[in-house]
């Protein structure tokens, strides 16, 4: 076959783009990696297996995040041990999430991804962004951003039909 | 493709491939500190006034440059 140099620079150029753009996003339907194994700082939630759980990411310097706090807390205490809230903050100062914390305290789990690793493998597209998973660990549910009264149904009716 | 040509042509597309790649794409969890109040355009009154008088006496301009209000006068 007679390619030419340009043609060849050209897919050689867009295979090169298109590796290092490609995304691996969790996603509705993958499993959520054990949160063990990303040295989070703080304490996680003994067992996780058997319910329904939100891994929720945010930062102190996201002004949607601060709004979505007391709807989390609102269903944490709803449901009490059915539900397990994991918030992960991704601040890089930890000084901002204990500021943040001591304005809007909560009665859920708060863990620190301060290496950024776990984030990096889940990739939210907005901040917050929360999965919602099954018994089993499987996100059955994503959530990008948080839409105030909107966002509080859906989180009820999914949490709902998770618990069925 | 003459050699000559084909040369300019490498020399070009690997400039525009270095100029590209040093572009960086900020992940929505690095964004803090785009989010600080320092980085806001109207975080300081004062100084926006003054540089909007500036912009209207040089420009015969005005408005626009915020969110609210364009420079149609509508308001």
């Amino acid at each position: 076959m007679n390619t030419s140099p340009l043609k060849k620079f050209a897919v050689a150029a867009l295979l090169a783009g298109t590796f290092f753009t490609a995304s691996a996003a969790l996603k509705v339907g993958d499993t959520l990696p054990d949160l063990a194994t990303f040295h989070l700082e703080g304490k996680l939630p003994d067992a996780l297996k058997g319910k329904v759980v939100i891994v929720d990411f945010w930062a102190s310097w996201c002004a949607p995040c601060a709004r979505s706090f007391p709807v989390l807390d609102e269903l944490q205490k709803k449901y009490g041990d059915k539900l397990v809230i994991v918030a992960v903050n991704v601040d890089e100062k930890k000084a901002n999430m204990d500021k943040f914390l001591e304005k809007h305290a909560v009665s859920f789990t708060v863990v620190r991804d301060g290496d950024q690793k776990l984030v990096a493998v889940a990739e939210p597209a907005t901040m917050p962004t929360s999965f919602v998973l099954d018994g089993e660990g499987k996100v059955r549910f994503l959530h990008n951003g948080f839409h105030g009264e909107d966002t509080r149904k859906e989180y009820i009716t999914e949490i709902e039909s998770l618990l069925k | 493709m003459k050699p000559m040509k084909n040369k300019a042509f490498f020399l070009l597309a690997s400039a525009m491939l270095m100029v590209g790649s040093g572009c960086a794409n900020v992940k929505p969890w690095q964004r803090g500190t785009l989010a600080d109040y320092t980085m806001r355009g109207d975080r300081d009154p004062l100084g926006k006034a003054q540089a909007e008088h500036i912009w209207f006496s040089r420009e015969e301009a005005s408005g626009g440059s915020g969110v609210g209000g364009g420079g149609c006068g509508c308001n």
